[in-house]
Formats: structure tokens, sequence, C-alpha cells
């Protein structure tokens, strides 16, 4: 296994605020990456900063370049896709324009296979594929979100907060087609506030807390770590406080 | 009133409106995919109109150059913009675009101004030279602001239109012109009388609705700019640039906006500051649209246009009044139907 995306001594600032501190990481390929943590961590902002959205100071590489010259479109083009937590989709647009358009920058032929992969992925998006995007539910909208991002052919998907706000069959639902991606060939980097999902199907994990790595190593040991289990897991070993 | 002069009025009307109609509609895309309330559409018009007047008559018109002499300076701002990772691929790319091709046009406008050409080769000079200033302009002026509000891009874009009326009467004079008909040639239909060129009028108007239609409808390009304005970031995360996306929105209008002044050319006598009037009017029929919607734009233009022809007939010296106090009632109403307007953010 090689390294995909490796972050090195990152710092993402909002004007004088820091939100992100000397932050390093690393995605291989085939593998699922998640960063858990609470809400406030730092977490989106490290996603959008790796994708160019916000300034980052630190290096970040993607399949050996260095990223800093690249802007968003470059880095899409590069094969890294990020599907935001508000998922920014076409709304006033149907499903199947939503998803021509994430194979933007692919080859025309390519794109017809590519929407094929798509819809087998998500039948749901199938069947709705002439109906705008800002008339479907939440979990299509997050399946359109997650398909328009796979159109362009990443070789990495950040996925962020993928699970918010639906309900637990979808994002069951969501966490299967995650672990299918990987053995699709696409590695994953998945930041999200349900800590004891991600950790399930993640190899490695980080844990965040205000900007800054706290704990970071294989997802299973992560997961039964009592620090990690007591703050983000919802459940509490013998001895551990929770506040 | 009777039924004769109300059909001429109508007729007067719908020939007006369709013109403010594609200006309008350019207005539309320009604000939808970048956000720039476009003041100097009406200088594409006066550009486009002048320049082919200018040729017509084996003149030379000051706007090729124009268009050289921005296109340095958008080549400038590519460099700039690419220093840190300059390539030749992109230094040879920019450089024709922005250097060879005006330059080009210019030696072809030189040499072929002073022969009188015929009125297709005028047109298509015309078209390409305000295209290029188009391009080139929003390179300049909007392409580095595009990040900010739609109060800054407003201020950039009335100091491009007093720049440009500027050049406008530096290079065409302060004297009117008037071009050659497109299409000459007429015939009658009962009470009305139609010319080959408001013929032309409704042809070009319909084909440039109807192209449009399919463009966005159809084509990658037209879904990736409605993209663009739908959700300026979405666009950017698939890949689209939203660069991309204002030039070939900046190109559109100002081939509208030079169309718009061919056509308009051989019916009225053109002034160098005259596009701006022609302009705003294209801007009510858009501002009725609220600026989003295509078909109430034009509808809205058609409207405004025979106000115009009825009001220029019964009370001409208060037309562009009441044309302008359209708007009144309809913001009025805008406003009421949507009290709080949120500034957007990026």
């Amino acid at each position: 296994m090689s390294t995909l995306l490796s972050v090195t001594d990152a710092h993402v600032a909002y004007g004088k605020v820091e939100a992100v501190r000397s932050v390093s990481l690393e995605v291989g390929t085939n593998e699922i990456v998640t960063i858990v943590g609470a809400n406030g961590a730092g977490k989106t902002t490290l996603l959008s900063a790796i994708m160019g959205i916000l300034p980052l100071k630190g290096r970040v590489a993607f399949a050996g370049q260095d990223l800093a010259r690249f802007d968003i479109e470059d880095r899409v083009a590069m094969g890294l896709g990020l599907v935001p937590e508000h998922r920014e989709l076409f709304v006033t647009m149907n499903v199947e324009d939503n998803l021509e358009l994430g194979a933007f920058r692919i080859e025309r032929s390519k794109a017809k296979a590519s929407i094929e992969r798509v819809y087998a992925l998500f039948p749901r998006l199938k069947e709705r594929r002439k109906q705008l995007a800002g008339t479907l539910s939440g979990g299509e909208q997050q399946m359109l979100a997650m398909g328009r991002a796979l159109m362009g052919e990443p070789k990495l998907l950040m996925l962020d907060e993928p699970s918010l706000g639906l309900a637990p069959i979808i994002v069951a639902d969501i966490f299967r087609i995650v672990t299918e991606l990987r053995a699709a060939g696409v590695s994953v980097l998945l930041v999200e506030q349900n800590a004891q999902a991600a950790l399930k199907i993640a190899d490695q994990a980080y844990v965040m807390e205000l900007g800054e790595f706290v704990l970071s190593g294989k997802a299973s040991d992560i997961a039964a770590n009592e620090r990690v289990a007591a703050s983000y897991l919802g459940f509490q070993h013998e001895g551990a406080s929770v506040i | 009133m009777n039924t004769t002069i109300m059909l001429f009025l109508v007729q007067d009307g719908i020939t007006n409106g369709a013109i403010y109609a594609l200006l309008g509609l350019a207005l539309v895309l320009v604000f939808a995919v970048t956000r720039v309330i476009l003041i100097p559409q009406g200088e594409f018009v006066t550009y486009g109109a002048l320049t082919y007047a200018s040729l017509a008559a084996g003149q030379m018109p000051g706007t090729a150059k124009l268009a050289l002499a921005l296109g340095i300076g958008a080549f400038a701002f590519d460099l700039f913009e690419a220093r840190k990772a300059l390539h030749g691929r992109l230094i040879v790319r920019s450089f024709i675009a922005n250097v060879v091709l005006p330059a080009i046009v210019l030696a072809l406008t030189l040499s072929l101004a002073a022969q009188k050409p015929p009125v297709a080769v005028c047109i298509v000079l015309s078209l390409v030279i305000v295209a290029m200033i188009g391009l080139y302009l929003y390179r300049i002026a909007f392409q580095p602001l595009a990040h900010t509000s739609v109060l800054v891009l407003l201020i950039a874009s009335v100091g491009v239109h007093l720049a440009l009326q500027g050049l406008g009467l530096l290079f065409f004079g302060a004297e009117g012109q008037r071009g050659p008909a497109v299409l000459s040639g007429a015939f009658t239909a009962g009470a009305l009388r139609f010319t080959g060129q408001s013929i032309t009028v409704y042809a070009i108007t319909i084909a440039f609705i109807v192209a449009l239609w399919l463009f966005f409808g159809l084509t990658l390009y037209g879904k990736a700019l409605r993209a663009t304005a739908v959700n300026r970031l979405g666009a950017r995360l698939a890949g689209i640039r939203t660069t991309l996306s204002g030039q070939i929105a900046f190109l559109l209008a100002s081939v509208i906006g030079a169309i718009s002044g061919i056509l308009i050319v051989p019916i009225t006598t053109l002034y160098y500051d005259s596009g701006f009037l022609i302009g705003l009017k294209g801007f009510v029929a858009a501002i009725i649209g609220g600026l989003v919607s295509y078909p109430l734009t034009a509808v809205a233009a058609l409207v405004v246009g025979t106000v115009e022809a009825f009001s220029s007939f019964y009370a001409s010296n208060y037309k562009e009044v009441i044309v302008f106090m359209l708007l009144i009632p309809v913001l009025l109403l805008r406003s009421l139907a949507a009290p709080a307007v949120e500034e957007e953010k990026d």
C-alpha cells in the first residue's frame, strides 16, 4: 500500500484564529481513514483546506505532487474529490445533469460508463434521474452528492459528515457504500461525528480536539481506547468520566 | 386612435422590444453566472454598431486597437497570476488567445477597412472585435474581483462603463453614425410594411433565444454555466472553472450587445453614448425578470418596447420617464413578495 495523500504540519486559520494547528495525516491507497471529533474540532476546516477552499500553511501532497500550486478545479482533475457537509448540489437541475456535470473533467466516452456505475451503487438515483435535485429527500441528496463526486473518478474521496441528519437505515446504506468504494479501489477520508459507525468501517483513525490530533492509530485500537469511548462513542468504560 | 396607428406602434414596439429582449437576456446571463450587473452592456451595443458603421463607411475603427491593448493587458494579468507556477504551455496559450488573435484581427481590419468591405465582412469583424473586448474586460476588471460582493462588482461595472464611454467618444467622435441595412428590401402585409431590417431583427432575436435555450439545456458547457449560477462552490468541486464560466458569459453578452447594435444602427442614428439608455431598457426588462428568469425577461422586454412606442407617440417628451417608471410598481410588488433580501455569501 502506498501513500496517496499526505498532510504535513498543516495550519489553517480564519483571520487570527487558528482552527487547525500542526496537523499531519496520511491516507494510503485502498484505505478508509476517519477523523472523529466533537463539533467545532476543526474537521470540516481541515477537509476544506486540503481541497483548496481555504488557505493552508504546511504541506499537502497528493499522488506524489505538492498541491500548493493547484486550485480546487485542478485538484478535482487530479483525482481528489470532496463531498461537503452542505452537499452543494445544483438544486434547480435534475439528478442526471448533476451527475453529468460531476464528470466535467472526464472524457465524454468514459462519463457514460461512470453514470451507469453510479446508478448501480445508488439505484434510487436512477429512479429519480429526471427529478430536480432540490426536491430529493436528505438521504437521496447525500447519495447524489456522493454520486456526483464519484463521476469525477476520484482516487480519494473526502466525505464530510455524510450521515448528518439522515435516518439510521440510510446511514447504514451510506456506510456500506463507503466500504464498497474501498473494494473498488477508491480511498476514503471520512469525517464523522458518528464515531462509532465510522470507526467500525475505517482502517486508520485520527481523533481531533480543538484543532489538533490528540490520538491516531488503527481504527480498531482507537475504538477500544477508553478516552475515546468516553468522549465520542457514547458509552462508558468503568472508571472513565463523561463530561 | 385608429387601428392602423395602433398596429404601427405595436410593430415598432415589438421591433424595439426584441432588441431589449436580447440585451435583457445577456444581463440575466452575466448576473446569474458572475453576479456582475453589466452596466457596460450598452457600450457593447455602441461599439458593435459604430464599429460596423465605421467599417462600412471605409473608416478604421479604434475598437480594433482597443481589443489588442486590452488583450496585452489580459496577457499580463495571466502571467502575473500564474507567476508562481509559470509553464510554457500556459504562456503560449495565453499569448495566442490574448495577443496573437487581436493582432491578427487588427491587421485584417487595417487592410480591409480602406476597401469598404461587404456588409457580411463588416458584421463578422465587428462581432469578433467586440467579443474580444468583452472577454478581455472580464479578465482585467472582473475576474480578479470574482470572489467579492455584488456591490464591489457593481462599482467596477460602473467604472468600466465610464471608461468605455470615454473611449467611445475618442474612437467615434461626437457625431452620430448610421450603418447600412443588414437586409434590404421590404414588403407589405395589409396596412403594415415590413422592412428587411425589421425581419432580420425578429429572426435573429428568435434564433438567439432558441440557440441559448439549446445551449443551456443540452450542452455540457451550457449546463456548466447554469451550475455555476446555481452553486459556485458546487461547480468548482465538480471541476468546473468559474473563470471559464465567467468568460463564456461575457463572451455571449458582448456578442449579443454587438449584434443588437448592428441591428439598430441601420434604423436609428447612434452616438458614442447612446448605448447606455438602450442597455438600461434591457436592464428594466431584466429587473422585471428578477435577474433570474429568461422567459419573463423576454416578455418584459416586449412590454418595455411597446410601452416605449406608445409613449413616444402620445407623450414623446416623457418617453423615457414612462418606460423607467415601469420599474416602480414591479420593484414594489417584488419587495412585498420577498421583503428580506439577504446579501449572498460566497
